[in-house]
């Protein structure tokens, strides 16, 4: 367990095709809570996320978690923008990262029960999951990030496809995880949804920290102009 | 024309009789081509694999000389196995010239480069899919090819078939370090050529019909493979 789970971008620039997408970024992260990356389109926020999780190639500076990147990571869990699903049914998707950790057959069993009944899959476990639903599969990634039940959870836009009342259920599930002292580290466009969760808030433009800070005080008295446009919902450039 | 309609008629019998020539041939031809392809395979798939996960030095160059390797005709893959085997060459003192081992090792070569040519597409396409769920959950390179391997085994399936239905009717190359030796090395497409030469069509036919057969199945496969694939049954 790595005690301390505040990370710490150091002079972080990633550039891709000659274009700097993300950065240079010098920024230390709260060490629990939610903190929640809003921004618009293109922004970077994915590119932050994955920045943080480790599985993005850096042009320079670099991510401390005070621990080798391979043992931070295996504390850790993402869901990706759009769901990766194996090509496998529900349950063998929920078996994967279980599987993969060594956890024993049968427990590994009980645990694919109880989250796939948590996350209304119950009876779809032995469905193919490529052929979900867009939303079945956002519940499915989300699912199989949580039933390792990770230190720090990444999650990007994970209600993007969700209806009213499953991201009701969807941000409940993550107050829960939150209140079991699960670090969250997500990324939404709907602000509502940023308003209920977040604890502080860091906000992207153009790939870099344009205002970050507590999320009462970042929707109550945004520090830039350009994130007081944002949050008016004016188009931002 | 009369040829031709007394020659399937005799080629239906030797069919339905099981004429001991034909199922010696065809037994033998199955021992080659199925020899051929699990030693092919067991190299082929890992190493089609490893390419579409592994970002190597010479990884371009060994895409290269797989492609031209599929491309070289059997008849020169035979030629080069000849001259490898026979008496004066470097393995001659194995004496495997004109042996079943002979045509297994130059059906190998031929066949090796497709498979893995087809398993590299196939994995490429699974790991650009794969590729960022493998990666964040701190799999090792043998989990992955672990992984891709068991998930994408159709496509495998479907690699290893290619790689058969090529080794069954190849001719070239068999002949050349085979010798189509009667009960030694005759094998389907070798007798066929000869009897052709013969004039004896009963027995060509035959052993095309069951050559037919064979390609039809392997076929047939094939497509039922890939129709599961697209619609996502498992
Ligand atoms: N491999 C790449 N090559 C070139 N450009 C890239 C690459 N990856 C990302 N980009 C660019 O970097 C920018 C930031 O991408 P990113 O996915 O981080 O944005 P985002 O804030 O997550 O956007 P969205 O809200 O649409 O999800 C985009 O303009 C994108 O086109
Ligand atoms: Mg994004």
């Amino acid at each position: 367990m790595v005690d301390n789970m505040a990370a710490k971008l150091e002079n972080v620039v990633v550039e891709r095709r000659g274009k700097t997408i993300l950065g240079p970024v010098d920024h230390q992260l709260a060490a629990d809570g939610c903190t929640i990356v809003v921004g618009p389109n293109g922004a970077g926020k994915t590119t932050l996320l994955k920045t943080l999780h480790g599985v993005e190639r850096l042009s320079q500076g670099r991510v401390d978690w005070g621990a080798p990147e391979q043992m931070v990571r295996q504390q850790q869990a993402y869901v990706f923008q759009s769901p990766i699903m194996l090509r496998r049914s529900v349950r063998q998707n929920l078996i994967f990262p279980l599987a993969l950790a060594g956890v024993p057959r049968a427990e590994a069993a009980a645990r694919v029960t109880q989250w796939a009944a948590k996350i209304g899959l119950a009876k779809m476990l032995d469905q193919p999951a490529p052929r979900l639903s867009g939303g079945e599969k956002q519940k499915l990634a989300l699912a199989r990030a949580l039933i390792r039940d990770p230190a720090i959870l990444f999650l990007d836009e994970p209600c993007a496809n969700l209806d009213g009342r499953s991201t009701r259920e969807i941000e409940n599930l993550l107050l829960d995880v939150q209140a079991t002292g699960t670090r969250i580290i997500m990324t939404t466009h709907d602000l509502g949804q940023a308003r209920r969760l977040a604890r502080d808030v860091i906000f992207l433009l153009r790939g870099q920290i344009n205002d970050h800070g507590p999320a009462d005080r970042f929707f109550a008295a945004p520090a830039s102009p350009e994130a007081a446009a944002f949050l008016n919902g004016d188009i931002v450039e | 024309m009369n040829d031709i309609w007394s020659g399937l008629q005799a080629a239906f019998w030797l069919l339905v009789t099981l004429d001991r020539d034909l199922v010696e041939i065809t037994l033998r031809s199955l021992q080659v081509s199925l020899t051929a392809l699990v030693i092919a395979s067991v190299i082929a798939l890992p190493l089609g694999t490893w390419l579409a996960i592994r970002r190597f030095r010479f990884r371009r160059a060994v895409i290269a000389v797989l492609n031209a390797l599929m491309g070289l005709p059997p008849v020169v893959v035979g030629l080069i196995v000849y001259l490898l085997l026979s008496r004066s060459g470097p393995f001659g003192v194995l004496g495997l010239l004109f042996t079943p081992t002979a045509m297994i090792i130059a059906q190998v070569i031929i066949i090796t480069p497709l498979i893995a040519s087809i398993t590299h597409q196939a994995m490429r396409e699974l790991w650009a899919e794969y590729h960022d769920l493998l990666i964040s959950l701190n799999t090792s390179n043998w989990q992955r090819i672990k992984t891709l391997i068991f998930d994408g085994r159709r496509a495998l399936l479907t690699a290893s078939l290619a790689g058969f239905g090529r080794a069954i009717g190849e001719v070239g190359a068999i002949m050349i370090v085979g010798g189509n030796i009667d009960h030694a090395t005759r094998v389907l497409t070798t007798a066929i050529a000869l009897e052709t030469g013969k004039g004896d069509f009963a027995l060509a036919l035959g052993l095309g019909f069951v050559l037919i057969g064979l390609a039809l199945v392997v076929n047939f496969a094939i497509h039922v493979l890939s129709r599961t694939e697209r619609e996502g049954r498992w």
